[in-house]
């Protein structure tokens, strides 16, 4: 697996780590049962701090995605649901490129449309859901 | 491992005549985490972690450095046993040869490891036979690292580490760090290098004029410090926006740019409310933060 961590990108390292091994169970790049180098192997490797990897590896074994073996490293633990999580991912993409699409033709720029997603992106989720 | 700060002071000051380098320091560092210490030059980082050492003493204040009182002379030769120290001018016997060197430090040190000695005698490519006076900067830096590394400490303080070293030779000295701090040791280091710093950090300390300004963690600033870019069909109505957590407001006619360290979402709310025409949220990185940090003071 390669990782790709951006200390610049206003979102903490393990979070990043989080989503991009999340990710890779979704495409398929991990498998159930895949094993992850260990925390210090990974964080030597990304050149990051151990807390990082271990945070990570932590929170994602809390939520089902990583079984944390004493001694042995992480194994990946896969279930259906997330296969499920794939299709989904793939519906909101098509309807992504809709609404993208859309909102060409209404005249706006990519760089506009860029802008206004990362501007929505970076909205806290509650507020989003009290609106 | 127990949960004790590994580094504490209380109102540490030091004063030079009329003119104080550190003022009123009140530090805490936790353990089994890399906290960087960042600071201009003559900010008064070089002159804190001395008295930490207890190689200076404080005009006042106290402190402990793995619980021991900085200011005792026995319990400061305790703790000393189990910190190592890189200098920032890497103070090494100059009529020494490298090996007479790395031989010298083993002598003193019960937690000595050879083998990380010569491991790292070898990824340096330093040549044993030649005296330290005729070292370049960058390899008498890698042979002071070395004699840091080649000991197994609770607590690792380097001042400046990286000065003297190319690119690869830092990325070398970031897996050190990571690799000693996965071995359970804490580390304190100061540096100007913001970009390496961002990569390893845990936690990060910004001392300024001998105050500390900040002292929080890597993943608090990524996820709260943001940029708020608006623009307004009036003029900026920069009264409006004196709330909690908003550091800084430039304004430039219709224009405004928010610096927040936290409640970004309260910015974007109440300029919602103004009825702005264009708001961009940006994070802000370590070398920003920095910055703004320091300028404000």
């Amino acid at each position: 697996m390669f990782f790709k961590l951006t200390p610049t990108t206003g979102q903490p390292l393990y979070l990043q780590l989080m989503q991009q091994i999340r990710h890779a169970t979704e495409t398929g790049a991990l498998q159930d049962g895949d094993q992850l180098p260990g925390i210090r192997t990974l964080a030597e490797e990304l050149v990051v701090s151990p807390n990082t990897v271990a945070k990570a590896y932590s929170e994602l074994e809390h939520d089902g995605i990583l079984e944390l073996r004493q001694g042995s490293g992480a194994f990946v633990t896969v279930k259906r649901r997330t296969r499920s999580l794939t299709d989904h991912v793939q519906v909101a993409r098509r309807r992504l490129r809709d609404l993208i699409e859309r909102l060409r033709v209404e005249g706006l720029l990519d760089e506009e449309i860029k802008r206004a997603f990362e501007a929505e992106l970076l909205y806290p989720a509650e507020i989003v859901t009290e609106r | 491992m127990t949960n004790t700060l590994v580094i504490l002071t209380r109102d540490l000051t030091k004063s030079y005549g009329s003119v104080a380098a550190v003022r009123g320091l009140n530090l805490s560092v936790e353990p089994n985490r890399i906290t960087a210490f960042l600071g201009q030059n003559g900010a008064g980082k070089s002159t804190t972690i001395k008295m930490l050492l207890g190689m200076i003493q404080p005009s006042c204040g106290e402190g402990t450095v793995l619980g021991k009182r900085i200011t005792d002379a026995e319990e400061n030769c305790e703790m000393r046993r189990k910190v190592a120290y890189v200098a920032e001018n890497k103070p090494l016997y100059s009529y020494m040869t490298v090996e007479q060197t790395v031989g010298f430090a083993s002598s003193f040190y019960s937690d000595w490891r050879t083998d990380v000695a010569s491991k790292l005698l070898n990824e340096y490519k330093l040549p044993r036979e030649r005296k330290v006076k005729s070292l370049s900067k960058g390899m008498r830096t890698k042979l002071a690292l070395l004699l840091a590394f080649a000991r197994r400490p609770e607590l690792l303080i380097l001042d400046e580490p990286s000065e003297g070293l190319d690119p690869v030779g830092i990325e070398h000295l970031l897996q050190m760090l990571v690799t000693q701090a996965a071995e359970g040791v804490s580390i304190f280091f100061s540096s100007h290098q913001i970009a390496e710093v961002e990569r390893v950090a845990d936690h990060v300390c910004i001392l300024d004029d001998g105050r500390l300004l900040m002292n929080a963690s890597l993943d608090h600033l990524r996820q709260s410090y943001r940029r708020i870019d608006l623009v307004f069909s009036i003029p900026a109505p920069e009264w409006e926006f004196r709330m909690t957590g908003v550091e800084k407001i430039r304004t430039n006619g219709y224009e405004m740019s928010v610096f927040a360290s936290m409640n970004a979402d309260a910015v974007v709310e109440r300029a919602r409310d103004l009825n702005v025409v264009s708001v961009e949220v940006a994070p802000v990185g370590l070398r920003d933060v920095f910055l703004e940090t320091v300028k404000e003071n």
